[in-house]
């Protein structure tokens, strides 16, 4: 493409971060959209970014969180699109950026599905995971959408209440519209004005979703649920005590929903989750949350 | 109506409901008073992409405010009864499709107004939006850009009526200090595959720029000066306004005759 210089957004920071490896890798120039408030709660990786030599530019506006980075990258991009390159972090964005996002993402899929059959020799009867834009979660559907008895289910971020602004659960009170050049679930008062979010996690606190999620529900071949700040924290705790993994509260929400399904399930069945990101990131949340003893 | 017979032909620009609707009205009023052969009516929207610091700070303003599309087609009512000025929409996508596409083009069509300009809504995904608005003949103006390929300014070509608006410069709106060749080139482009008017727009801010845009397009947009006039004169902002318009008119006129 002859680009010398890349350009991303991010929530959680861990796009900013795989961005940022892969421009010091390759030797180029690098600034990373980050909202003010995600900067504050997901401050390891902001350090992580510049260690690697990016640029880490805070975005003021809006709830300062991973919309409004968007909303800065994109005029970032159109300003000087003849020498930067976007790499948008979820499938999101316009056309085909929510199809090449997926595309890289499959590779999820290919290793779960590969890795169960190799240990279990069947397919599972669920696959969890969390949806902010939805790349991890449809990187791992994808390759299961034509086993029709997998189960494929999304959890959004039910935030801290189900009124408009506490939360991210788009199906659960978003309506379709276009938002960042993408048609489809939009969290949005009456006057198409886009509605603010809140999550504990930082990269599912946002008010749109990819739109082949759209799709997916649509059809009814995958179901989404969603799970509160408080849900993800204590399932946080519960699967650091019983398997030792710390997850990052995003994936938390997903394990979230496995604790509340397994019961209703039969012992033979096999549950897939996704758990996107580890949890290093987030300790400080967990501190100031949860009570340790 | 749209028409670009006085020169220079200067398309105003204002986010209605900054600071209030009130003040819009007065503002427009100073602007079509001042000269102004069209106004774009541009309509607050919580995630303005396509927008600099200018309009960004004037959309969080009317939002505050609480300004929706149906105070812009009040506003629009209001100025249609005083003048025969041009006057179109500028909006995002979303709240126009919130408010549907065939409620929207009536809308238009009863509160005076001559057509609409959608800044995200590529021509490609136009087609519900198109045939409602061509049904009540009201003018669909869409954005050409310095990168567009020839093939796409076709497209936008053939969709757009009224005139085309060619973006003066790769990024989002707001002042620049120079003008850069590439109107002047994006402008003779258009002029090859369309016979439509067309009007430069993004970055202008003085009267010498709209001198150079006159010399090649046929129309000038001036919109985050007018934007910025207004913000740093509360109290004032219809006078100071009408006079920036025509000191804009004047030195673009003598620049003219040079």
């Amino acid at each position: 493409m002859g680009k010398h210089r890349v350009i991303a957004e991010t929530g959680a920071g861990q796009h900013g971060v795989a961005t940022a490896t892969v421009c010091a890798l390759f030797g180029f120039e690098c600034v990373v959209y980050m909202g003010t408030e995600d900067m504050r709660r997901q401050e390891l990786n902001v350090f992580r970014m510049r260690l690697l030599g990016a640029e880490v530019r805070g975005v003021e506006s809006g709830s300062r969180t991973l919309k409004d980075a968007i909303n800065e990258a994109m005029r970032d991009w159109v300003t000087n699109v003849r020498t930067t390159h976007y790499m948008l972090g979820s499938v999101l964005g316009a056309h085909p950026y929510p199809i090449m996002v997926r595309d890289f993402h499959r590779v999820i899929g290919r290793e779960a599905r590969a890795q169960v059959l190799k240990a279990e020799g069947k397919l599972p009867s669920a696959i969890i995971a969390c949806v902010g834009g939805g790349s991890n979660a449809i990187g791992i559907f994808h390759e299961f959408l034509k086993d029709r008895k997998v189960q494929l289910i999304g959890v959004e971020a039910g935030g801290r209440s189900g009124k408009l602004g506490d939360h991210a659960a788009r199906f659960h009170g978003g309506s379709p519209g276009v938002l960042q050049g993408t048609f489809s679930y939009v969290l949005q008062d009456k006057n198409g004005q886009i509605a603010t979010t809140h999550s504990v996690s930082a990269g599912l606190d946002y008010p749109s979703i990819g739109p082949e999620h759209a799709w997916l529900k649509d059809q009814g071949r995958a179901e989404y649920v969603s799970a509160g700040d408080v849900e993800a924290l204590e399932a946080t705790t519960m699967l650091a005590r019983t398997e030792g993994i710390i997850p990052a509260l995003e994936s938390a929400h997903a394990v979230a929903e496995v604790i509340k399904r397994a019961p209703r399930m039969k012992k033979s069945d096999i549950v897939v989750v996704n758990v996107s990101g580890r949890g290093d990131k987030d300790i400080g949340i967990m501190r100031e949350n949860l009570r340790v003893e | 109506m749209l028409s670009f017979a006085n020169k220079p032909s200067l398309i105003a620009y204002i986010t209605c409901g900054d600071p209030d609707l009130a003040t819009s009205r007065d503002v427009a009023t100073a602007c079509i008073d001042a000269g102004a052969c069209v106004i774009e009516l541009g309509v607050p929207f919580s995630d303005p992409v396509a927008d600099g610091p200018v309009i960004q700070r004037a959309t969080d303003r009317a939002l505050r405010q609480g300004t929706s599309l149906k105070h812009v087609f009040e506003l629009a009512r209001d100025l249609r009864k005083q003048s025969d000025v041009g006057l179109i929409i500028f909006s995002y996508l979303n709240p126009v499709l919130r408010f549907g596409y065939q409620k929207f083009a009536d809308a238009c069509h009863e509160n005076g107004l001559d057509g609409a300009l959608i800044t995200d809504l590529p021509v490609e995904e136009a087609q519900g939006y198109l045939q409602q608005m061509q049904k009540r003949r009201l003018s669909t103006i869409f954005l050409a850009a310095p990168t567009s390929t020839d093939q796409r300014l076709k497209r936008i070509a053939q969709a757009s009526t009224g005139f085309v608006y060619a973006v003066a410069r790769t990024g989002v709106t707001g002042a620049r200090q120079q003008m850069s060749e590439e109107a002047k080139t994006l402008v003779s482009r258009i002029r090859r595959i369309a016979k439509l008017p067309v009007a430069v727009g993004f970055g202008i801010s003085t009267g010498e720029q709209v001198a150079a845009v006159s010399s090649y397009a046929d129309a000038a947009v001036v919109g985050s000066a007018i934007v910025q006039t207004i913000e740093q004169n509360p109290g004032k902002e219809a006078s100071s306004v009408a006079k920036f318009i025509e000191q804009l008119s004047a030195v673009s006129r003598q620049y003219s005759a040079i």
